[in-house]
């Protein structure tokens, strides 16, 4: 059964009830992790791609299939788009085996080739010798990978993914993760994955479009959007904490750094990108472009100095926070192994330089 | 004994049964998940029959369905006969007065269907009609079941709307409860006892088979 892989594009726009802006792309065999916070409206664009709901106005459309165009108007209805849907919790059939909630979606196949192939399914993604059981015999990853092989079986030209691994815990989480990530590999259709924890986005996703209060904020590669930030509001949105507003005293040009002037320090910046002297900047760096440095260097070559005022281990990382002279606390991870050969603890006085190709300068709201 | 009691009670029952199912179904699944203007309306008419006096509704009914009225001559026309004093007249009321039973616990159970695993269904390429076969009617399988129970149970029961609209013609409208009445009447107490025995008999054994039927069909639910 093959099939011009296909590029999903969608454009929606409506003023309310839930307000939507959002515009997306995505190709044939690409992961595009739609990002935001809980009520951004990301399950409201996803249910609109599946055709469970029809927004005001724009369009959907899936190679040469248009989905929906609210100019035509055209709504094509869910059982028409051949699109797999991942529910956040699952909505398995209760009262069918996992062998059943599979075949159910394989109406297309005739029996018995629809059994055999319900079973490879169930293979693919590792639930052989569960084919009989009902969904409340099933783990939480069990349900999940039925969800997923129930997905597929429509043979879709998109996959939906909605917080596909909110409900499971964490071990197991990680575990899915791994799957999605070889079972994708195997998929030359565009796979949507919805989710508000960016972690999760930066490890799966080729591209990543954040959206907040259903407004599309920017899409980009996994970096992009960490490090390159369009706003300020994006910047928070993925996690980032050491935001800060500064001016422009010089910018770069031609390999030589620019410079802004933060709480009293001076800081080089690789690139000030379309920013001009003088004016006021939100800025960013990332917490892995801050490193220790030697307390004699303070005041020169990007180096500040404070107070460590907070460690939180992660594991075999930690973010340690330091506390600046106005108040303002720059945050930078460090191994936790090197913690305590440092012998850093709160209250120590800490240098730490930012270095200049990590500070990003994004446009000062208002 | 009167047999032909007992017999008339059991066909009522059973068509009270068929015709409702279909119309109890329906209207369970608009009210539980239409949103429509009028909706309280039509769920407090439904509801109605349960708070009524059953002698209320019969004087009701009698009035409509008797020929003298345009809707009982327009009725006799259809049917052929007159509602009243018949056994079509005590169908009719039966399956008004069974509404309420057979809605009610159809309707409890469509509500507590997610309404993602319907549209997890239309994802998945099940038509609305396919939708409500293999996903619908399977998870509110034990809804219907105490619905065929609680109107078996009341149908055989039934007595004040059934004297009131069919009166008490042997093998017409004398069903088992108005022959025990009339026994009782007649100082027959030996064979309203034995009717009253059989009566409950029958219930219980009704009520125990639909729920073993429940279990059964819930434990080898599978897609056909």
């Amino acid at each position: 059964m093959s099939r011009e892989p296909a590029s999903l594009s969608v454009r929606l726009s409506q003023p309310g009830p839930i307000p939507l802006a959002v515009d997306f792309a995505c190709g044939p065999g690409e992961l595009l992790a739609l990002v935001g916070p809980s009520g951004a409206g990301k399950t409201t664009v996803l249910c609109a791609v599946a055709g469970l709901y029809r927004p005001g106005a724009g369009r959907i459309v899936c190679g040469s299939d248009t989905w929906f165009d609210g100019a035509a108007p055209v709504m094509v209805p869910p059982q028409a788009r051949a699109v797999g849907l991942v529910f956040q919790d699952y909505a398995l059939f209760p009262h069918l085996s996992a062998l059943d909630n599979v075949r159910l979606a394989m109406h297309h196949i005739a029996e018995p080739a629809r059994t055999a192939a319900a079973q490879s399914l169930l293979q693919r993604v590792h639930l052989d010798g569960f084919e009989a059981r009902t969904p409340d015999r099933l783990s939480g990853g069990q349900r999940q990978r039925v969800a997923l092989a129930r997905a597929l079986a429509r043979d879709p030209k998109v996959l939906l993914l909605d917080e596909p691994f909110s409900a499971v815990d964490r071990m197991t989480r990680e575990s899915l993760k791994e799957e999605l990530a070889s079972l994708r590999r195997s998929l030359a259709i565009p796979i949507i994955l919805v989710t508000h924890d960016l972690e999760e986005a930066q490890a799966l996703a080729d591209r990543i479009s954040v959206i907040d209060r259903g407004r599309t904020l920017q899409t980009g590669t996994p970096d992009d959007v960490r490090l390159r930030p369009a706003s300020g509001v994006v910047a928070r949105l993925t996690g980032q904490t050491n935001i800060f507003a500064g001016v422009v005293e010089r910018v770069s040009s031609e390999g030589k750094p620019g410079r802004i002037r933060w709480d009293g320090h001076s800081l080089d910046v690789s690139d000030t990108g379309a920013a001009k002297v003088g004016q006021r900047v939100t800025w960013l760096v990332p917490p892995d472009y801050v490193a220790l440095a030697d307390a004699a260097a303070d005041g020169e070559g990007n180096v500040a100095t404070g107070m460590l005022v907070e460690i939180v281990r992660l594991g075999e990382r930690c973010v340690l926070a330091v506390q600046l002279g106005a108040g303002e606390r720059l945050r930078f991870t460090m191994a936790a192994r090197d913690l305590g050969g440092r012998g850093l603890q709160i209250r120590s006085a800490l240098s730490l330089r930012l270095l200049p190709e990590g500070i990003h300068l994004m446009p000062s709201a208002r | 004994m009167d047999w032909t009691a007992f017999a008339l009670s059991l066909k009522l029952a059973f068509w009270t049964c068929v015709l409702i199912l279909p119309v109890a179904i329906a209207l369970a699944r608009l009210l539980a998940w239409g949103r429509f203007r009028g909706k309280s309306v039509i769920e407090s008419l439904v509801m109605l029959p349960l708070v009524l006096p059953p002698t209320v509704l019969g004087f009701y009914l009698l009035s409509a369905f008797s020929p003298a009225s345009g809707l009982g001559a327009l009725l006799k026309w259809i049917f052929g006969v007159p509602l009243v004093f018949s056994f079509p007249g005590i169908l009719v009321a039966s399956l008004l007065i069974n509404l309420p039973f057979a809605v009610q616990p159809i309707q409890r159970a469509f509500e507590a269907v997610a309404p993602n695993v319907r549209e997890a269904a239309f994802v998945s390429g099940l038509s609305p009609l396919a939708t409500m076969r293999f996903v619908e009617l399977p998870l509110a399988w034990p809804g219907i079941v105490s619905a065929i129970a609680l109107v078996m149970a009341h149908t055989l029961g039934e007595f004040g709307v059934i004297l009131m609209m069919g009166g008490s013609i042997p093998g017409e409208t004398r069903v088992l409860s108005i022959a025990i009445y009339d026994s009782v009447q007649a100082f027959h107490s030996g064979d309203a006892a034995v009717m009253s025995a059989v009566l409950l008999a029958f219930s219980l054994v009704a009520i125990a088979l639909v729920h073993v039927l429940a279990r059964v069909r819930r434990a080898d639910a599978h897609v056909a």
